[in-house]
């Protein structure tokens, strides 16, 4: 029997430009985004070949990666980042791309600003030679990381040559506990997964939880798709997503929002239609997260003790590896153990509702005097939402300073470094060995479990704090 | 950017025995402020190569002079994280133009195809027997033929075969990329474009 389509294979199809025999799609791209640390070696591609970009106006750049999150309005101190911001802004007017560079009203994490700006849009393909670019899947678009080869591909032709990926759907039923965020349903899946275990597919995401979860929510959520090898992840639009994007500056306008609309209507999975791998969790049972380890596989129930290496699945090895990196001991538990730095920000956690939930525990209590926190939001946008909102306000008489948006210490190329032995609370995707500085040390967690460890120094349940304050 | 054409790959290899290398690792992100290609090999795999003084590791594999070649065999999951073709390139600038894992992430498998690096997936038990062969003596010399698909440990003579497609098999042989053939069809995908609704 004839079963129906994929949301995936609906939006996959849909963008083929041809079929190679015994080799990839050759894909087209409705949107590209581009930074100052993947693509430079991409336009000097395209100088070198002689050749111009075939659509600028699908293409849009903003500064991130390599940028400082204090006094932007001076000159960037480091010559190498300076000089690749540089090459950027060189490029977009050389080459007709709209650019979003320091300084600039709209300037941020790419992951933030495209759908902060409309550009991120249902049914369109989106790429970016950055991992994490599967955060656009929450829109109901197929948005995966590049190399620079391929940023060079899409610059100069606007397709990729990629074979299409298998399918997985990931169902969360029921209803979250109190105090459990995206993010830890994310952490959740990763950690049932592990860092490999959705590589060579295409997740979609489908049940309750995900249905009654904001957009911000649901960028978190796709945008750690990555992190448990997934090459995207997606969410059939629905009323919330026609909601948030509704009016932003680059969302279709009058007959061509009505013809657009038509579209996406049709952007669901068919009754019947079959996935390579299906997998159902109870969300219910989800609890916060925290990880433990050196990659984000490596994580479990905040009130859990570290498992031991034979119960894990892989390597024995290289889990303990990873543990000795850590300084961390099989069977510990995580809760009490002293943080030196608290990270709130980066493409993952970035966003206003990150920074309401992250305030909502620091509200009426101080920064403990042992941490270094850096809340770093992702945008412009973002950081006057905060100020809008009068959170700034609960922040700043809580003892904590808000900088300047961009990737930050996600991954340290910029100033924002943890120093070697330290260890941080991080709401950003990855802990990596030396991810946040070298020698540093990183626990991933929700903006709650990072505000619980700013205001008490050590890792805490965040419930503990929120059930007080309704005590 | 056309690469050297691949054939026939003999050479002895490094061994990485190690699971999940993300490409943190291979290039660590402060090394990523470059606005050419070239130089990244001095820096593959910086922080378990060197101390923070700049001193080796004397415990590395490539501070350790029993190992070289033109392979390097990681463990499962090799090249996992982040998207930065700069892990490839690394890999490539160092000497590398064959990795054998017994697993990759899908980014790195890509950009290592297009930049003229050849993944090649064996299974869990051939990954060991290699380790084991390499362990045994660190001059073992393994081969690698792209026409037959074929891995071969010389000194046993045990060999298997690996996946690629025909398509990326013959850029892989002619040392073509993707944007020559994309180019040729650029017509069409112009003609797509008017398609799109956005």
């Amino acid at each position: 029997m004839s079963s129906g389509k994929t949301l995936f294979d609906k939006v996959w199809d849909s963008h083929v430009v041809r079929q190679v025999e015994d080799g990839p799609d050759v894909l087209f791209i409705d949107r590209h985004m581009v930074h100052e640390v993947t693509s430079p070696v991409a336009f000097l591609g395209l100088k070198n070949r002689n050749i111009r970009v075939m659509h600028p106006e699908k293409t849009f750049a903003t500064a991130d990666h390599n940028t400082p999150t204090i006094n932007q309005h001076l000159p960037v101190a480091d010559p190498l980042s300076a000089n690749q911001l540089k090459m950027l802004e060189e490029n977009a007017n050389e080459y007709g791309i709209s650019y979003w560079g320091l300084g600039h009203e709209k300037n941020g994490i790419v992951h933030v600003v495209g759908p902060e700006y409309g550009i991120t849009l249902p049914g369109a393909t989106i790429v970016c030679g950055d991992s994490h670019t599967s955060t656009h899947g929450a829109f109901g678009a197929i948005a995966f990381g590049i190399g620079t080869s391929e940023v060079e591909m899409v610059l100069a032709t606007q397709c990729i040559m990629q074979p299409k990926p298998k399918s997985m759907r990931i169902n969360i039923t029921g209803e979250l506990q109190y105090g459990v965020t995206p993010k830890d349903v994310a952490l959740f899946i990763i950690s049932q997964l592990t860092t490999s275990g959705a590589t060579g597919y295409f997740v979609e995401y489908a049940g309750e939880v995900f249905r009654n979860m904001s957009l911000e929510g649901r960028m978190t959520v796709c945008n750690l798709s990555i992190e448990m090898g997934a090459r995207g992840g997606m969410i059939a639009p629905d009323e919330t997503t026609y909601h948030y994007i509704k009016g932003r500056e680059f969302t279709p306008k009058g007959a061509a929002w009505d013809t657009a609309m038509n579209y996406w209507q049709t952007l669901y999975t068919d009754e019947g239609a079959e996935f390579h791998k299906e997998l159902t969790f109870d969300g219910s049972q989800i609890e916060p997260m925290i990880t433990y380890g050196t990659n984000p596989g490596m994580g479990m129930g905040i009130s859990n003790d570290i498992p031991n290496a034979e119960a894990v699945q892989g390597g024995a090895a290289t889990y303990r590896k990873s543990l000795q990196y850590m300084k961390f001991d099989e069977g510990d538990s995580m809760l009490g153990k002293p943080i030196d730095f608290v990270f709130l920000g980066s493409c993952t956690n970035g966003r206003i509702e990150d920074f309401r939930a992250f305030a909502s525990i620091v509200k009426g209590r101080q920064k403990a005097a042992n941490v270094t926190a850096w809340l770093v939001p992702g945008s412009h946008k973002v950081e006057a939402a905060i100020k809008e909102e009068g959170i700034l306000d609960i922040l700043t008489s809580a003892g904590f300073e808000l900088r300047e948006p961009g990737c930050s210490a996600c991954l340290a190329m910029n100033d924002d470094k943890v120093p070697p032995g330290k260890l941080a609370v991080s709401t950003s995707n990855r802990n990596f060995e030396g991810r946040q500085g070298p020698g540093s040390r990183t626990i991933l967690a929700s903006p709650l479990v990072a505000a619980a460890a700013a205001v008490t120094g050590k890792v805490t349940d965040p419930r503990e704090l929120m059930e007080m304050e309704t005590a | 950017m056309a690469y050297d054409k691949f054939d026939i790959l003999t050479s002895s290899a490094v061994p990485l025995p190690i699971e999940n290398v993300d490409t943190d690792q291979i290039i660590p992100a402060r090394f990523l402020k470059a606005t050419e290609r070239k130089g990244f090999g001095d820096n593959l795999f910086r922080d378990w190569r060197y101390n923070q003084d700049n001193s080796p590791k004397s415990d590395f594999v490539l501070n350790n002079e029993l190992y070289s070649g033109k392979i390097l065999v990681g463990g499962k999951n090799f090249g996992s994280g982040s998207s930065r073709e700069h892990a490839a390139w690394a890999v490539y600038d160092y000497g590398f133009r064959c990795v054998i894992s017994s697993f990759f992430a899908d980014i790195f498998r890509g950009n290592c195809l297009n930049i003229g690096v050849l993944p090649v997936q064996v299974s869990p038990e051939f990954l060991q027997k290699i380790f084991d062969a390499i362990a045994e003596d660190p001059k073992t010399e393994f081969e690698v033929n792209l026409a037959a698909q074929t891995v071969k440990i010389l000194t046993s003579g045990e060999h298997e075969s690996f996946d690629i497609n025909d398509y990326k098999k013959g850029n892989m042989t002619n040392g073509f990329d993707d944007i020559d053939y994309l180019l040729n069809i650029k017509d069409d995908i112009q003609q797509f474009a008017k398609s799109r609704p956005f």
